[in-house]
């Protein structure tokens, strides 16, 4: 059963890891924002591996359902579609890579030597290991009472932002 | 229990991901791309601790108001890649590179 899990776990974090790497490595701006769904379904399911199956779901809904729809409709917006792919240039190619590996060689580093596991708490955790259960009514009681105000002022943001990106994106008289 | 340290290296490694997609790209939208794989990384270590923390839920909490802001930001970014597009009638970051409006 563990073993289960665990094999699951990988194949998901190395779906994740390799579709991410093609968006790196595609020149093509519309296989990007496709591989960007499949990189988005595969963290949705690294999160219901750490319990967290409403902040999945959430991801599915707003980021496949609403950010990449936008986003392609970005794409068409801002090309001359001619029926050669779009494509995207590339600059600062191996400096980027260069920056990203280095900092990947320092967050490793960090992650090894932090020895999270031995922290007070995440061990008080695991002694105590809960039952995995449904997080849906858990945090709408908690959305609705301690987080109260932080949820009311998203509210106001994101009513911002959409007055904001309307009045941004309209065509000028 | 999947160890913690395996979560925050995915999230590490799709950090990284993020930042050269950022760094190397000129196109304004696959830049845009680069940032929601860092927030994504972001929020995989915010679940991934929260999992020690499960009557609280604060890390699950952070990570769905992240999820949120990231629609507002990628909406407010693409409509302001519209209008340089409308401006300059291109999308290459490189082509930017006016100051006067």
């Amino acid at each position: 059963m563990g073993n289960w899990v665990q094999l699951l776990f990988y194949a998901f974090a190395g779906v994740t890891v390799l579709s991410a790497l093609s968006i790196l490595f595609t020149r093509n701006v519309f296989y990007a924002a496709l591989l960007l769904v499949v990189t988005f379904f595969g963290v949705a399911a690294i999160y219901v591996f750490a319990a967290a199956d409403f902040v999945g779901v959430t991801q599915i809904l707003v980021y496949i359902g609403g950010i990449l729809v936008i986003m392609i409709f970005g794409i068409m917006l801002t090309n001359r579609l001619s029926g050669q792919p779009v494509t995207t240039g590339v600059y600062n190619k191996w400096s980027g890579y260069l920056t990203a590996i280095a900092l990947f060689m320092v967050l490793f580093y960090a992650i090894i030597q932090a020895n999270f596991a031995s922290l007070q708490w995440v061990q008080d955790a695991q002694k105590t290991e809960p039952p995995i259960r449904a997080t849906v009514k858990l945090i709408g009681i908690r959305t609705m009472g301690e987080f109260v105000l932080p949820f009311e002022v998203i509210a106001v943001l994101l009513l911002l932002a959409l007055i904001g990106a309307a009045f941004l994106a309209r065509r000028k008289k | 229990m999947i160890p913690l340290e395996h979560f925050l290296i995915l999230g590490a490694i799709l950090f990284s991901i993020g930042i050269a997609v950022i760094v190397s790209r000129k196109n304004a939208i696959v830049v845009l791309m680069g940032i929601e794989l860092i927030l994504n990384a972001a929020n995989i270590n915010l679940v991934a601790f929260s999992q020690y923390d499960p009557n609280m839920l604060q890390g699950q909490l952070f990570a769905i108001f992240v999820i949120v802001l990231a629609a507002a930001e990628s909406a407010v970014g693409l409509a302001i890649i519209l209008r340089v597009y409308h401006y300059f009638k291109t999308t290459s970051l490189d082509r930017v590179s006016e100051l006067k409006g």
